[in-house]
């Protein structure tokens, strides 16, 4: 009977030798932890214990607070479904419901182009194209533009000569004709609108074509004709009975007089070296924080009391700081450099 | 030859005031005349007004210095010293560097100075400071940057290289053809 006593016993013992190995999986919260599996985060609203905090070997605390915390995060994952893939255990995590802030800033608006701006303005709405129309000739569906597209006018079979057009022009180059203008108008506009919205000024915003051109115009477009080849119009030849066409002037490098008012020079070699001097930070940090170190160091001396009496300087730039004032050695002055 | 735009002038002053700080004004602004910085062929020359006049009257070509020639401004437009400078910037210098003369050889040989060659350093001195080098005996050997501050050259291992080297009246022999 005594055996089967000692049995139980060393049994028992054992048992409560193997649990205190492993810390309990349990932990209970007196405020319930916020969990946002999706992002593996908790979030412990829990008052800390202030005593255990200011103690000197709060690493045990801080160490043990954190393992509970982890020890119910993972309960939490556990409780998830899980699936099996050969050896490996995984769990799916829930997309996550903390926000976290983009990493980039948001991308610009693009910029409106000219008539974007108009159909706001006059509330015109674009109305949505099918990609592929009917096509009452091949009787089947054909894509609206592009290629192959349906109803195309330019392929017409036969034209009508409009009541009072000549009877000798060619419809068909007209169309051909009307379509490559509106081609190149659109591709205008498309550039223009770069323009507008890009920074830079665009030389060539005088050269865009019109019906009607001024002579001003003309002559501009020509001088810059003549000067856009790969010797700069070097070799151009002149039209009969031209004007002399203007070269357009580069930038060229102005340098002062090397003969000249040498005290002006001086002068301006005094003013940038008085500039770079205005730019210079004047506090040396060097120096402030030995200067701000000495100062504390006096300054607890003579709280104790043991050592030398404040100095005079020493008082009046503590009652400097003490009325919100900044001290001097911290405005710095001339940066101090002195010589061993 | 051409006197400095004031952006060069802004990046030359800039690369001086590291050796010699505010003491470029003494450059400038001389009581036994009239001394002036001219550009000639990527390179900053000082002398006085009279020789620049005299030195104008040669073409580009045929000119091949005049003055002293304190450096050269490099492709990408940064300001490099010469050891030509030397004789200017070791009287205004406000940071210097004595040497160990067992040392003086393996600078002036165009190595950088290690702690164990460092004599005696200016007080204060901060890190990538330009400073002056001398020999014991007070004779400028040339220019460099400080490696270290003063306070971490004071803890550092013998090894350790103190100022970096830059310039040094070793070129003088050693680079005797394309030194100016």
């Amino acid at each position: 009977m005594a055996d089967v006593q000692i049995d139980t016993a060393e049994i028992l013992r054992n048992v409560t030798e193997k649990d205190s190995l492993f810390k309990t999986t349990v932990v209970s919260k007196e405020i319930d932890l916020t969990l946002d599996l999706g992002n593996l985060l908790a979030v412990d609203e829990n008052v800390l214990k202030d005593k255990q905090i200011s103690a000197k070997n709060n690493s045990t605390y801080l160490l043990n607070l954190n393992r509970d915390n982890v020890q119910i995060l993972l309960n939490s994952i556990w409780e998830l479904p899980s699936e099996r893939v050969e050896d490996a255990i995984l769990v799916p995590l829930p997309p996550p419901t903390t926000e976290i802030p983009r990493e980039k800033p948001l991308p610009k608006a693009k910029k409106e182009t000219k008539w974007e701006a108009y159909a706001k303005l006059k509330g015109i709405k674009s109305k949505k194209t099918e990609k592929l129309v009917w096509d009452k000739t091949h009787q089947e569906y054909r894509p609206a533009w592009g290629y192959k597209r349906a109803n195309d006018e330019t392929k017409d079979w036969m034209i009508e000569v409009p009541a009072n057009a000549d009877p000798f022009e060619d419809q068909y180059a007209k169309r051909k004709e009307a379509k490559s203008e509106r081609v190149a108008k659109n591709e205008y506009q498309r550039l223009r609108n770069i323009a507008k919205n890009s920074k830079g000024k665009v030389p060539t915003a005088d050269l865009a074509p019109s019906l009607k051109p001024s002579k001003e115009q003309v002559n501009l477009a020509l001088s810059v004709a003549k000067t856009s080849t790969a010797s700069v119009g070097k070799f151009t030849k002149a039209l009969p009975r031209e004007n002399e066409v203007k070269k357009p002037k580069g930038k060229k490098r102005k340098f002062e007089s090397n003969t000249g008012s040498l005290s002006e020079e001086k002068e301006r070699q005094l003013s940038v070296l008085n500039m770079m001097k205005n730019k210079q930070p004047r506090l040396n940090t060097d120096v402030a924080i030995k200067q701000n170190r000495k100062e504390e160091i006096e300054q607890r001396r003579s709280q104790i009391g043991d050592g030398k009496p404040m100095s005079k300087k020493l008082a009046r730039k503590q009652a400097a700081i003490l009325s919100g004032k900044k001290s001097k050695a911290f405005k710095g002055g001339k940066r101090k450099k002195g010589r061993k | 030859m051409r006197p400095l735009t004031d952006e060069e002038t802004k990046t030359f002053f800039e690369k001086l005031s590291h050796y010699i700080g505010e003491n470029i004004k003494l450059l400038i602004d001389r009581p036994d005349g009239i001394y002036c910085f001219r550009y000639h062929k990527d390179r900053v020359y000082y002398c006085k007004e009279t020789l620049m006049k005299f030195a104008s009257n040669f073409g580009r070509d045929h000119l091949i210095s005049f003055g002293t020639n304190f450096g050269k401004f490099t492709k990408t437009g940064k300001f490099r010293l010469h050891v030509t400078a030397l004789d200017f910037l070791a009287p205004y210098a406000k940071f210097k560097v004595w040497l160990k003369s067992t040392a003086e050889q393996t600078f002036l040989y165009g190595h950088h100075v290690m702690k164990s060659g460092l004599g005696r350093i200016t007080e204060n001195t901060e890190q990538y400071q330009g400073v002056v080098v001398y020999s014991m005996s007070d004779v400028p050997l040339g220019f460099g940057v400080a490696a270290k501050s003063t306070a971490q050259c004071r803890t550092s291992d013998p090894m350790n290289i103190v100022i970096f080297h830059q310039a040094d009246i070793g070129q003088y022999i050693r680079e005797e053809d394309t030194l100016i």
